[in-house]
């Protein structure tokens, strides 16, 4: 076993050294080599088994555990769950301790693991310089502009931008209702203030949750606004302090706020993200929206892991495909649930090691058919009102219920009584809220173009409308023809 | 129960400061308080359980046991058995730890006793100046470069 103890003094009182480095979660700010982190499941960053899911800058990607923290103590201490280094039995704790003779505090970084003999040498010096003693360096620099920004002098506001714009096309929502409240129009596409950026949009995803918001079942869009969460395209032009973009660039983006039904569109630069180039335009603005979703219902609402027992609803849809075949990569035994022949040889081609055909007979039965009565471990459902009560009836016991749609119908009041008789874990997942900021974004835009790269997931082949027939798109995605994904090209 | 820490950073390294303040007989080599100390029954200072009885230069008379040593965590324990101090399950731990980066020594000196609550405040004030931060500044100035 290899055992790292590192320390050094920093010229801060330890509590305002503690503030920063109690915050698990916070390492983002601070230390050099984390570009993004999100603590899983939404939970605390001072929970004790909270995980903290981050890419370092050479895109590795980390988990790691909270194990115990300590505000008496000033320490903390974690372990890897995930690193694609064999940085075996990683157990790491921090501690800081007062220097009362000076107004400065000692900081003891400490990390033991078992390296396999061969690579000793090299991750000693990952973790002793780039992580350790990296991370000593960066916080005296953080310390002094955190000071600095605490008693700078504030900009004054930034005036309001022209108003004047270029030409675009948008679809707007009228009312609330069929899909023949969608029409066109003329609009001006204004010029992007800070912070912003105007796409030139080339393909726009059309997903469920715009239907939703044209039902009027979320309350997302205003009559009178633009619906659509997702669409790739090119940067035509920046606002002030927008380092990461310039025109040109290729993008995509997949996030509130809606109103991606557009030629051109201006909005937040933070919430778009570089296009890889194995993805095209059009493939991008069907995958992004539907495989971060997938992405976190896998990885982040439940975990799906080696011989998991999964059930997906509409496992020819958009999402269900993703999640069939990259459940499948992940190791685990993947039951489908089509509304016909054909779509059931399309699941079956992503995955799925056994298809239920819905109308034929009753799915729950044939769930616990296929698993010996048994009982899957997760059933992912997305179908709502109609599947609700008999998902339940599928689960092995303490199996989780991932209820993250409702195409059939809003859910509606349950009783959570029956979930008793199977210790069920119930979760009402919300897209928005794992993906609404850059970081978040950052992590699961990653995670799809890693599965790209890796075959976990493939690269869509949507089928194409013109964004005026968008009323079009949407009535074949209600009508359950449809497998795969719809985009809008402007 | 009152709670006395004191800490300070010397400027040598965790082993040539750890080989001056293990030994539990010591105290008059470098704190500028104590006057004289023996080790009771002639046992090693190093064994556990062995009595340092030492003379301050004010002329008070103190007992220690010692509880713990530990060249792994460079860390040593003991409890106040007699003194003229008027604290009761007095037990104080004395500990180094290396700063890696510029190999000096963070030295840390921490106590909890009881004592009658009106004469508390005045003894964390006194153990904590007299005793810990003043040992630990003639710890730091003997190894001054």
């Amino acid at each position: 076993m290899v055992d790292i103890r590192r320390s050094t003094l920093i010229d801060a009182p330890v509590e305002e050294l503690w503030a920063i480095l109690r915050d698990f979660n916070g390492h983002v700010r601070w230390h050099p080599a984390v570009e993004t982190s999100l603590i899983e499941r939404g939970e605390a960053s001072d929970q004790i088994g909270a995980v903290r899911n981050f890419r370092l800058k050479d895109g590795s990607r980390i988990r790691e555990q909270l194990l115990f923290l300590s505000d008496a103590k000033r320490s903390f201490g974690y372990c890897i769950l995930e690193a694609p280094a064999p940085l075996r039995n990683y157990v790491a704790s921090v501690r800081l301790r007062s220097v009362t003779s000076e107004n400065a505090c000692l900081w003891e970084w400490r990390a033991s693991f078992d390296p396999p003999p061969s690579q000793r040498e090299r991750l000693v010096r990952f973790v002793r310089d780039d992580i350790i003693e990296a991370g000593f360096g960066a916080m005296r620099g953080f310390l002094r502009g955190e000071r600095g920004a605490s008693i700078g002098v504030r900009s004054a506001p930034t005036p309001a931008g022209p108003v004047d714009g270029v030409d675009g096309v948008e679809i707007v929502l009228t009312r609330y209702g069929g899909p023949e409240v969608l029409q066109a129009r003329r609009a001006r596409i204004r010029e992007p203030g800070t912070g912003e950026a105007r796409i030139r949009q080339t393909a726009v995803g059309v997903n469920f949750i715009d239907v939703y918001c044209r039902r009027g079942s979320f309350d997302l869009v205003a009559p009178g606004g633009v619906l659509g969460m997702e669409a790739a395209g090119v940067v035509e032009s920046v606002g002030r302090n927008t380092p990461d973009f310039r025109p040109g660039d290729r993008v995509g983006y997949a996030c509130t706020p809606p109103g991606a039904y557009a030629s051109m569109r201006t909005m937040r630069a933070d919430l778009l993200v570089r296009l890889p180039e194995l993805l095209s335009d059009a493939s991008a603005a069907a995958l992004l929206l539907k495989g971060m979703t997938a992405g976190f219902l896998l990885h982040d609402v439940a975990q799906v892991r080696r011989g998991s027992l999964v059930f997906v609803h509409a496992a020819a849809g958009g999402v269900g495909q993703i999640l069939c075949h990259w459940a499948k990569t992940l190791g685990a035994v993947v039951i489908g649930a089509t509304s016909s022949e054909a779509k059931a040889d399309l699941a079956r081609s992503v995955g799925c090691d056994a298809v239920i055909i819905y109308g034929r007979e009753d799915f729950a039965a044939a769930v616990m058919r296929f698993t010996s009565g048994r009982g899957v471990d997760i059933v992912y459902d997305a179908v709502g009102k109609d599947t609700f009560e008999q998902s339940v009836e599928c689960l092995a016991p303490c199996g989780h219920l991932v209820s993250f749609g409702q195409a059939s119908g809003d859910v509606g009041t349950q009783s959570i009584d029956r979930l008793a008789s199977r210790s069920v874990t119930l979760s009402r997942p919300n897209y928005v809220h794992y993906t609404d900021t850059t970081t978040k974004i950052g992590i699961q835009s990653d995670r799809i173009f890693e599965a790209l790269r890796t075959g976990a997931i493939l690269a869509p082949r949507p089928t194409i409308f013109g964004l005026a027939d968008a009323s079009a798109a949407h009535a074949e995605l209600e009508s359950r023809r449809t497998t795969g994904s719809l985009v809008l090209i402007p | 129960m009152a709670k006395v820490y004191s800490s300070a950073v010397i400027p040598a390294s965790a082993s040539a400061v750890w080989t001056i303040v293990r030994d539990f007989n010591a105290l008059p080599k470098w704190t500028p308080f104590v006057a004289e100390s023996r080790i009771e029954q002639n046992k090693p200072s190093d064994q556990i359980g062995c009595i340092r009885n030492f003379r301050l230069k004010d002329g008070g008379r103190i007992r220690e046991l010692l509880l713990a040593l530990s060249d792994y965590e460079m860390s040593f324990e003991y409890s106040i058995l007699e003194s003229p101090m008027g604290v009761e399950n007095y037990i104080a731990t004395f500990r180094l730890i290396p700063i890696t980066d510029i190999d000096h020594t963070f030295a840390e000196w921490t106590a909890e006793f009881d004592a009658v609550p009106e004469k508390e405040d005045g003894l964390v004030q006194s153990i904590g100046r007299n005793v810990f931060a003043a040992g630990l500044s003639a710890l730091k100035a003997r190894f001054a470069r």
